[in-house]
């Protein structure tokens, strides 16, 4: 096992670096041009000087490299100082945006704890309404109950999450007035009423983020869940003299989840990209919402670092659910 | 040998469509599934011949209107019939749906086909598709119309543009699901008895692939080609609604539902119909790729 995930390990570089390629390549090959928004006045050499402090004379390659080498060594060192107070990183030139003259990374490390707040908590809620409802209506087969569910997870489905925002908006907020309808980013989470202030306006994302989640994970768990419950170990087990709950809830569940966990660490990447859209209609001050601000403003180091985050969010999830499924699947053996 | 007598079969002989068709008949949720698609197709492609608003006719007296006899959807703030630029819409929305699709289907086919048959060629081709699986595609997307956006409108023109550049980013971005399932398929069949016998007579790889293969892998690609379609809508609608897809004055399903939102608060009705439209079309077109994978599974089919 861990011959096969250092393995996949090594593998994911060449992964990672040909889709860094790609993301480099699409940005570089583009036409448009960062100086377009200087005035006419400036004279064309300043212009050809701006341009250079940008990193832009250079050939492709170098900068490709400069870029890699800005990304994997010298941004982990910036961390590396700031978790235990060392000097590696100094006068070392970081991935700059454009858009702030800062460091990118600063911004997406100010900006990641909103996302992953409601992206986290989101997916929790989704995965643990799913999960009941998917034991139960494979439990009961074409009852009421599941064909309820399967019509509510297909609209779940089919419903986009920018149509889905907006609605509960409208209920929730314009209607009722339950929940304020702008997530407050500053908002600090100091005494009790300020954590319920930061639950209510939590809820909305939540809830519309959590029910994309719900709709595919509990159809994938009724449909593990029908696979086993005809197996012959599950006779057995009831032959025993097992009591039900004991059959369904410890024999039958424990093995319809291994599909499903991998199911479940797959679709973490994917609910990040849900969430850009999501971030976009509650107005979350997240890595979703940087990443659209960055292309309105032709920001493109901070596009190139931002997508390839997302990449690597991917290929990083892919590896922990080849992994999850050789740990808890014994049939499976990689090596 | 009297027995030999009683196998004539006693009802007439019927094709393998006919089974299909019955099969999915059967399939309540897919027959509704399909009437109600066929019925936004119509009403999207022939409304507008009998409506008498133009989607584009701006009467700023009657703006910001709620529901009426005359605008049943009302008029948004330039005073634009809703209902007409609803149609207008969904004109683009389905076309950008139905070309991406076939985009995605013909890639996907291809290159499925191609790694199931050509042994030499499966290696690179499913790395390939895995690499791609691994792109953040919403990201991508994005910059993709960030970038090619106005080139592409200036060169020609900024409708069929953004519509040329929009079907071909989701098509180069949706492949990869059919691919693997056709691939698949191909390697399943490629065993088969009928393809030893038809290779026995020296049928070329073309005519193998075009005239053995193609047809027994259709009903998969059939499949990914409605969920292709729902797909592709999605996606427009999200590019559009995050501002990135068509100009502002070319309605689409998720253009008309952005500029709702930025009315959210005095107009909060206006939000529904594109809504309703967008999640109507991708329910039927899920409920018709349902019906249509039961129908078209010969292991299912007959029960």
């Amino acid at each position: 096992m861990l011959t096969f995930t250092i393995r996949r390990l090594i593998l994911a570089i060449p992964t990672l670096l040909f889709i860094s390629l790609v993301i480099f390549l699409l940005l570089e090959l583009a036409p448009g041009d960062p100086m377009a928004q200087v005035p006419l006045t400036v004279p064309p050499e300043v212009k050809e000087k701006m341009r250079e402090a940008l990193g832009l004379g250079e050939p492709m390659h170098v900068r490709y490299w400069k870029w890699l080498v800005q990304f994997f060594w010298i941004e982990p060192q910036v961390m590396f100082d700031h978790m235990f107070g060392t000097t590696y990183s100094e006068d070392k030139l970081r991935v700059i945006s454009w858009q702030h003259r800062g460091p990118v990374m600063d911004v997406v490390v100010e900006r990641l704890p909103q996302t992953l707040w409601v992206v986290g908590f989101s997916y929790i809620v989704g995965i643990l309404i799913a999960l009941p409802i998917g034991i139960y209506s494979a439990y009961k087969q074409y009852s009421m109950f599941d064909q309820a569910g399967t019509f509510i997870t297909m609209i779940g489905y089919s419903i986009p999450p920018f149509f889905t925002g907006p609605l509960v908006i409208v209920i929730f907020s314009v209607q009722l007035g339950w929940f304020p309808f702008i997530y407050d980013t500053t908002h600090q989470v100091t005494d009790w009423d300020s954590f319920v202030y930061q639950l209510r306006q939590m809820i909305m994302p939540v809830m519309v983020l959590a029910m994309q989640t719900t709709a595919q994970i509990s159809r994938y768990m009724r449909a593990s869940m029908l696979d086993n419950l005809n197996q012959d170990y599950v006779r057995t087990a009831r032959a025993k003299g097992l009591s039900e709950r004991v059959v369904v809830l410890v024999h039958v569940l424990r093995n319809s989840m291994i599909p499903v966990v991998t199911v479940i660490a797959l679709g973490l990447p994917a609910v990040f990209g849900g969430a850009i859209i999501t971030e976009q209609v509650f107005s979350v001050n997240g890595i979703g919402g940087q990443l659209i601000g960055a292309i309105q403003a032709n920001d493109l180091p901070t596009v190139q670092t931002l997508t390839f985050m997302f990449a690597i969010l991917i290929v990083f999830f892919n590896l922990i659910a080849d992994v999850l499924y050789g740990i808890l699947d014994p049939r499976i053996r990689y090596d | 040998m009297t027995d030999m007598s009683n196998t004539e079969p006693t009802t007439p002989p019927h094709s393998q469509w006919y089974d299909v068709w019955h099969q999915f008949k059967a399939h309540k949720g897919a027959l509704i599934g399909g009437i109600v698609f066929i019925v936004i197709v119509l009403g999207v492609f022939i409304g507008p011949w009998l409506w008498p608003y133009d989607a584009t006719f701006i009467d700023i007296r009657s703006r910001n209107q709620g529901p009426s006899l005359a605008h049943p959807f009302g008029t948004d703030q330039l005073g634009r019939d809703l209902l007409a630029r609803m149609m207008a819409g969904g004109q683009t929305s389905i076309a950008v749906g139905l070309t991406a699709m076939a985009l995605a289907l013909g890639l996907g086919s291809l290159v499925g086909i191609t790694a199931g048959y050509f042994k030499k060629l499966d290696g690179p081709l499913m790395r390939l598709t895995d690499l791609f699986l691994a792109l953040p595609i919403l990201p991508l997307l994005l910059v993709m119309m960030m970038l090619f956006r106005e080139p592409l409108s200036a060169a020609v023109g900024p409708e069929r543009g953004i519509f040329i550049l929009i079907v071909v980013a989701i098509g180069i971005t949706s492949w990869m699901p059919t691919a693997r399932i056709v691939r698949g398929d191909v390697l399943a069949i490629k065993e088969r008895e009928f393809v030893l016998a038809a290779r026995s007579i020296g049928t070329s790889n073309k005519n193998m692939i075009t005239r053995h293969i193609l047809p027994n892998v259709l009903s998969p690609i059939m499949v990914s080609a409605t969920l292709g379609i729902a797909n592709a809508i999605i996606t427009e609608s999200a590019l559009s609604f995050l501002g990135l897809g068509f100009p502002p004055d070319f309605p689409t399903w998720g253009r008309l539902l952005n500029d709702a939102v930025q009315y959210l608060q005095d107009y909060p009705e206006r939000v529904f119909w594109p809504g309703l439209a967008i999640s109507l079309t991708v329910l039927s077109v899920n409920y018709l790729g349902d019906g249509l994978r039961d129908a078209l599974d010969p292991r299912i089919r007959g029960r």
